[in-house]
């Protein structure tokens, strides 16, 4: 009776994630190893191969990388600032992280084009304070920070909340051995954080890797990112296969990130707060 | 020392809250700004805070962005808390398999999630527009509600149910009286959480809209070559204010109602 219950609650469940997630999951693979003629083909995943598309590729994946470096160089200290401070309220301290992704985020990257701009709001300070004036509109260094800012929180807050869960007791036994904080941080926080900053990295990786919005906006079209070649495939050029091909090949590093968070991460860090 | 220490948190947390709250500034002063261009000030005005609501664009965007976030919020919290408890339920295999399917919309690129949902909705022939944006949120939204709801359930007593169902209850009665009251913070926080993912979502909107339907991100998408409308600029400082108010508020009462109870 209960297993015939249980079978009768999954059903629209499992239906709905057939019908929305894998199936159209395996029409990028029919898409992509099909040809326009609908016989079987590489020439699609070949595509990456030329060599505007490997450019692109190339410059995605050291732009994620250095992306995620930064949010987890900014991240780590603010985590642990909010978990150290004992403030009257920290769940508002920590709301206040959150908050700003409650603006429309196209917006606030074009924004940051304000700010970037040649004329813009921080040269007009720089230049008000006699320094030199940042140049940095449409090139990669934009982009970088356009991903550091908009995937920022989260990165805080998959480490807080593992943070957060650390006894107190077990840094005190560790300063109470003679651990200093060097060796502290090193041999019980920081792995004890581990579940956290690999469920903020792939939650930051995965995202810039693929973004096309934040490359469209700060790079001025200029620099092309892999998500900008395959949204241009779709949208402008119309060609499904290509797109699709191209997109499998996006999809083997997302596969990695997910195994590594499967090898990591035991149902914490994720999402929480709200 | 100490207050060396306590002062450079102090400044790093003030730094990393200046880096995010900048473009959020330059949106709310380019919102009061008079000229249409937006790298020169005109002088102060509020005149596209009252333009903004003759913008029929903008106005129709709002409604479509604001009905599919509460349809898609509301349905996902349906599926999604069902799906849940019949996880819950479910022996060690079929259960991992399921949460292992439940990962893929939250780990997959949005770019990939976006064109699968177009190839699937073109495959079956449907026009993209207003059901297939709002089906393909509901679709990026349920597994929240469930990473949502299923820590609540793992924290309920079972034999409550059971009890409800031996005084007489039918499941049904015993799940509306028993379970869910246990529940329900899990499943407003997945409301909440899948409300504000669709309000923001632009990549899986922007592939499965069409040209028939605008959110107010594929609205503002296509104005970010030709400029955006000064209203866009009011209608998001007014929203964000909004929100900003309504959390004030939440957090306030909470505090009061959690110090009668004694709780932290």
């Amino acid at each position: 009776m209960k297993r015939k219950s249980t079978f009768l609650l999954s059903t629209p469940y499992g239906l709905w994630m057939l019908g929305f997630t894998i199936i159209p999951l395996v029409m990028i693979l029919y898409y992509g190893l099909t040809g326009r003629n609908g016989g079987f083909t590489l020439e699609n995943i070949r595509l990456i191969a030329t060599e505007e598309n490997l450019k692109a590729l190339w410059l995605s994946i050291r732009l994620s990388l250095l992306s995620t470096l930064l949010c987890l160089l900014v991240a780590y200290p603010l985590a642990m600032i909010l978990r150290n401070t004992k403030f009257k309220n920290s769940r508002f301290m920590v709301m206040l992280f959150i908050m700003p992704m409650w603006m429309n985020s196209l917006l606030r990257i074009i924004a940051w084009q304000n700010i970037l701009e040649r004329r813009g709001v921080l040269n007009t300070l720089l230049e008000l304070l006699h320094l030199p004036a940042l140049n940095i509109i449409n090139s990669p260094a934009a982009i970088v920070l356009g991903m550091v800012y908009d995937f920022l929180p989260f990165m805080v807050l998959p480490l807080y909340n593992t943070l957060v869960k650390i006894d107190e007791n077990v840094i005190n036994a560790a300063h109470d051995l003679g651990a200093n904080n060097f060796y502290t941080f090193t041999k019980i926080i920081f792995p004890l954080s581990m579940p956290g900053v690999i469920s903020g990295i792939t939650m930051v990786f995965v995202p810039s890797l693929t973004t096309f919005v934040i490359s469209d906006i700060l790079g001025g079209s200029k620099v092309l990112l892999i998500g900008n070649i395959i949204e241009q495939q779709f949208q402008k050029l119309n060609n499904w296969h290509s797109g699709s091909g191209l997109s499998l090949v996006l999809m083997v590093f997302v596969l990695i990130s997910m195994a590594l968070v499967g090898k990591y991460d035991k149902g914490e860090g994720s999402a929480g707060v709200w | 020392m100490v207050n060396f220490r306590r002062f450079l948190h102090k400044f790093y947390l003030g730094l990393v809250i200046l880096f995010l709250y900048a473009p959020i500034l330059v949106l709310i002063v380019l919102s009061f700004n008079s000229s249409k261009s937006r790298s020169k000030w005109g002088g102060f005005t509020t005149k596209w805070y009252s333009s903004m609501f003759a913008n029929d664009t903008i106005m129709l965007a709002l409604k479509d962005t604001l009905l599919i976030a509460v349809l898609s919020a509301l349905l996902a919290t349906v599926l999604g808390t069902v799906a849940a408890i019949a996880i819950n339920h479910m022996r060690k295999v079929p259960r991992t398999i399921m949460l292992g399917i439940t990962n893929i919309p939250m780990l997959n690129a949005e770019i990939v999630t976006g064109i699968s949902l177009m190839l699937l909705f073109l495959a079956l022939d449907l026009n993209l527009g207003f059901i297939t944006v709002l089906l393909s949120h509901i679709a990026f939204n349920v597994p929240y509600v469930i990473l949502s709801v299923m820590p609540k359930l793992a924290q309920t007593n079972q034999s409550t149910y059971e009890a409800a169902l031996d005084l007489g209850a039918t499941p049904l009665k015993a799940f509306f009286l028993i379970v869910l009251p246990d529940i329900f913070p899990g499943v407003i926080s997945g409301f909440l959480l899948a409300f504000t993912l669709s309000l923001d979502d632009f990549i899986i909107t922007h592939f499965t809209r069409g040209a028939t339907v605008n959110t107010l991100s594929t609205l503002i998408y296509s104005e970010t070559r030709k400029g955006i409308k000064p209203e866009m600029y009011a209608l998001s400082t007014l929203l964000f204010t909004g929100v900003l108010v309504l959390l004030i508020l939440v957090n306030h009462l909470g505090k009061k109602s959690d110090n009668k109870n004694g709780k932290i």
